[in-house]
């Protein structure tokens, strides 16, 4: 059995040998031509003159394009045609490309590059929230609504409303491997591009309209990313659409990466946020009623983030059950970076938003935090904790969190030698008896297993004694403070926009008994095609290393979505799995025939081919059956069932299911400096029944540490005139080995996924980034031992905010 | 622009090329030496993803010109197997599940390596701080820390 087994990731061994090959590692022919792009030096305006020509006669220049050199400047935007690759004269951003230069080499076109003269004529730029707000910029005609229940009378027959704003800052990526892409030019103008890319569909998409090809003239293809984290879900069309511009004027090859310095002046981040908060609760910190203001610097240009902005209404509830709640979001057009998808994609923001609320609830009412946020969790689906009735499906029992992982329990699938009919029908949670709690947007929550694991966590690192143990640690402590805090995450898995629920693959079966797959997926170092593998090696009963793993491919899996929402292996995975059984099935079949018995009595385990009585190795078995001129080739297909969702009502079911977890997480900090340091987190997460367990604690932890970054360290600076300051690790400040947990265990909660995803697993990729939330809240409640009074901290909590919040606190 | 003529030994083998004044020695090793293990993250040696030694001297090739290398001994990732046998760290990146996206993966064992021929019996806390300059964005870090010390221990009792 290949699935659930901890095996190292599939390019391991070249990771450590240096051989991996990433896009600017693909050996290039002698007459590649190397770009870069010419920046805009003001946020807001128009260029007035362009001088070009000390860039043109720059040693080593081939080519020179501004926006007025073209007939048609192409478009780069995923969503809404609205960003030129180079200005048409209007600059939106600072940073935003003007023009493109060709070159002999990187450093030629990056030098020639700085010899541009180019005067504006200056606008006043929209860079807050505030500004954006009084000019009413914004996309949208207006502000989104979602609404349950009577929030108004909620709120004012509560016993107590509490009411402050949390503002939380963006996150650059930091994808260590920075945006690069590569066209080649082929016969009849057709382009082959490489792309560090999660979405080579797009890029295939965007290259053919640039060149006005039709999308078969293209093919994008991607092996591996350095990183992605969102980013490079639409930034890299800019490179890509660039090299094959180039590639398709002068018939050479062209390439371009981005210096980091570049890399952050020029592509989206992770939405900021404000949110205005109201709860109305009763004595024991039950919140009646809630309302949420979301506001969101979106940039220049409308890229991702109407959905950013939904995903971040759809989280404002996180794990709490709001039996009335108006979510209200303002997506506001500034002259920024036009803000992108990153990790949790909009959901990490209201997670943010609504933890906060339950701090302040518990400093508000002198309450424990975890009791208030297990007061207001939702109830457990049966079998899960508490017994609420319903589920068919109950889960195993959860590990300790210091053990390792336990063989999985989940279902047993079909044995596959039937028809390879669709796995994951309409077999999603049952509703609960008497009815399930519904989130804002009424989807009924049929699979909440937070309640159990909660206290499971809890108990397994002593947060109660540890929590007094702090407490009067801190009484003798003039000027370090101990804070602690154990945080949920309850995160939808699902595209909110529902038809990109989808996904293809494509396998053969050789003579010989290898396999070859592909599907649409993408390779960030997720992981995503070892767990994959694990499963087509899993449908034919052989090793692991039988399956090659291949680049992402256009030409062999059409059509695809981005490797985004933490769906690549619940969605790649099925689609494998389809293909697989299809050609599984034809082999039964022909081996039944030939061996005159039942196709049903053909199994496939162990390397071998069980007919009957008889074994036969795998690779024997598949040269019989193409000899037998049997098509051992197949592709599959997979759409998520159950789900639909009107985005502008603000209802329906846009999850097939949710992936939960929890961390805790203490902290010190010095109330002279606000230093502070991260002494120990636990975590215990839900992955379903792991495909890869090594994988996906892989994913828990560096999730964390990357949430953990966010709120705490990483902080972007934009000074008046709308220049990022904080444009290269040098001033902008990621976790390092330094920084991390000094104690760190993360654990699975180790039970099936009650909706019938791929093996019974959850999604993994982003879930665990709002872990990092609970660092965040053990600051504030370090801070909060400081002195009676609310700290209000603020996102990211940098030492400067920390000690300004210790301040408060002191009043 | 006149090229300079650089001879250097790479990995234990003498090898020569021309390079321009400013070129880095990143730049050479991956441009003119098909030597790609060595990534370039940052360009400004704040990342570590570049991490070579010269003369056993751990070092940004970022922050080193080509030019520098003149008659020097650069070690790189893709010599750290010896004759197809990983080194233990190596192994141990593999076994521990230490790398994911892999990018950063080359610098940090060339950085680990360093400080073991320095300190083969690192405390955790020197271990830490010692690989702060080595950026990575997917792990966290926890498992490259076991990772490590997992090696140091096995290179202790080899010895």
């Amino acid at each position: 059995m290949s699935v659930r087994t901890p095996l190292p990731h599939d390019s391991a061994p070249l990771h450590v040998t240096g051989r991996a090959r990433y896009v600017d590692d693909i050996p290039t022919p002698a007459t590649c031509l190397h770009l870069a792009f010419g920046m805009a030096q003001i946020a807001h305006g128009r260029i007035t003159s362009m001088d070009l020509d000390a860039v043109r006669s720059a040693q080593g220049v081939v080519q020179v394009i501004a926006g007025s050199d073209l007939d048609e400047i192409p478009d780069c935007s995923p969503s809404a045609e609205d960003e030129p690759l180079l200005s048409d004269g209007t600059i939106h951003y600072l940073g935003q490309p003007v023009f493109l230069v060709a070159a002999t080499s990187h450093l030629a076109a990056r030098r020639a590059v700085t010899l541009a003269k180019i005067t504006y004529e200056e606008a006043t730029p929209l860079l807050t929230i505030d500004a954006a707000l009084e000019a009413n910029s914004r996309f949208e005609d207006g502000p989104r609504v979602y609404e349950k229940g009577d929030v108004d009378q909620a709120l004012s027959s509560a016993a107590h409303v509490i009411e402050g704003r949390i503002e939380m800052g963006g996150q650059e990526h930091f994808y260590l491997e920075g945006q690069a892409a590569m066209a080649m030019p082929q016969d009849n103008g057709d382009m082959i591009v490489h792309s560090s890319t999660q979405h080579p569909t797009e890029i295939q998409h965007k290259v053919a309209h640039a060149l006005h090809l039709p999308m078969n003239g293209v093919r994008v293809e991607t092996r591996r990313m350095g990183g992605g984290f969102g980013g490079k879900e639409s930034q890299g069309n800019h490179l890509a659409i660039a090299c094959a511009l180039i590639a398709h004027r002068t018939g050479l090859p062209a390439k371009m990466r981005y210096d980091r310095d570049d890399d952050f002046m020029i592509t989206g981040k992770r939405h900021d946020f404000r949110i205005d908060y109201r709860v109305g609760v009763n004595d024991e910190g039950r919140i009646a009623g809630a309302e949420f203001t979301q506001m969101t610097r979106c940039g220049w240009a409308l890229d991702l983030s109407l959905p950013v902005a939904d995903r971040a209404m759809l989280h404002a509830d996180n794990a709490y059950h709001l039996p009335a709640a108006r979510i209200t979001s303002h997506r506001l057009r500034t002259h920024t970076q036009s803000a992108t998808a990153f990790r949790g994609f909009g959901g990490p923001q209201g997670v943010v938003g609504i933890e906060r609320v339950m701090d302040h609830i518990a400093h508000a009412l002198g309450l424990d935090p975890l009791q208030v946020r297990q007061r207001n969790y939702y109830d457990d689906a049966f079998g899960a904790g508490v017994a609420q009735g319903g589920l068919s499906a109950p889960p195993g029992p959860p590990e300790d969190i210091s053990g390792t992982k336990k063989a999985g329990t989940a279902h047993k699938l079909s044995s596959g030698t039937g028809a390879s009919k669709r796995f994951g029908g309409a077999h999603s949670p049952e509703p609960m008896a008497g009815g399930a709690q519904t989130t804002p947007y009424h989807m009924e929550v049929t699979d909440f297993l937070l309640n159990g694991l909660t206290e499971k966590l809890a108990t397994d690192c002593d947060y109660a004694a540890r929590k007094a143990a702090i407490a009067e640690w801190n009484a003798g402590q003039p000027v370090l403070k101990k804070g602690i805090a154990l945080t949920p995450v309850k995160f939808g898995i699902s595209f909110t926009l529902t038809h990109l629920n989808q996904a293809g693959a494509l396998v053969h079966v050789y003579a010989d008994g290898s396999v070859h797959m592909n599907h649409g997926g993408t390779e960030m170092g997720q992981g995503l095609n070892q767990k994959v593998a694990q499963v087509a090696a899993d449908r034919f009963g052989i090793s692991p290393d039988m399956v090659k793993i291949t680049a992402t491919d256009t030409g062999k899996v059409p059509n695809t979505s981005a490797t985004a929402a933490s769906s690549g292996s619940d969605l790649n995975g099925m689609a494998v799995k389809a293909a697989c059984d299809t050609i599984r099935d034809r082999m039964a079949e022909y081996l039944a025939t030939e061996h005159q018995v039942k196709p049903h009595q053909v199994r496939f385990a162990d390397g071998m081919v069980h007919v009957g009585a008889e074994e036969i190795p795998f690779a024997e078995a598949a040269n019989r059956v193409y000899m037998g001129r049997v098509s051992l080739s197949a592709t599959g297909y997979y759409k998520t069932p159950d789900i639909e969702w009107d985005r502008i009502a603000g209802r329906g079911r846009p999850f097939f299911y949710f992936a939960q977890g929890a961390a805790c997480s203490e902290v010190v900090i010095d109330t002279l400096t606000g230093e502070n340091r991260i002494l120990r987190t636990d975590i215990l997460h839900d992955a379903g029944s792991s495909l890869n367990p090594a994988i996906d604690i892989g994913q828990i932890e560096g999730g964390f540490v990357q949430g953990a970054g966010w709120l705490t360290t990483e902080e972007l600076v934009w000074d008046e005139t709308g220049r990022l300051r904080t444009h290269a690790p040098s001033t902008y400040k990621i976790p390092a080995c330094s920084d991390r947990p000094r104690i760190f265990n993360v654990a699975l909660w180790d039970a099936p996924n009650p909706a019938e995803t791929i093996y019974r697993s959850k999604a993994v990729g982003e879930p665990p980034l709002m872990l990092g939330i609970s660092v965040w809240s053990a600051l504030a409640d370090a801070v909060s031992a400081c002195g009676p009074n609310y700290p209000d901290l603020q996102a990211p909590a940098t030492a400067e905010a920390v000690l300004a919040a210790v301040a408060r606190a002191r009043g | 622009m006149s090229k300079i003529h650089v001879t250097t030994k790479v990995n234990g083998d003498e090898v020569e090329y021309l390079c321009e004044p400013r070129e880095t020695l990143l730049d050479c090793l991956r441009d003119h030496l098909d030597l790609t293990g060595a990534k370039e993250g940052c360009g400004t040696g704040d990342c570590g993803a570049c991490s070579v030694t010269m003369d056993g001297r751990l070092v940004c090739s970022c922050l080193v010109l080509g030019a520098e290398a003149q008659g020097k001994e650069i070690a790189t990732i893709e010599g750290m197997a010896e004759d197809g046998a990983l080194h233990p760290l190596q192994r141990k990146f593999i076994e521990h599940a230490a790398l994911q996206c892999g990018i950063c993966t080359p610098g940090i064992l060339v950085a680990a390596k360093s400080l073991l021929e320095k300190n083969p019996d690192p405390t955790e806390t020197e271990m830490r701080y010692w690989l702060a300059g080595n950026l990575c964005r997917c792990t966290g870090y926890d498992k490259i820390i076991r990772a490590v010390m997992d090696a140091a221990a096995e290179m202790r009792e080899a010895s």
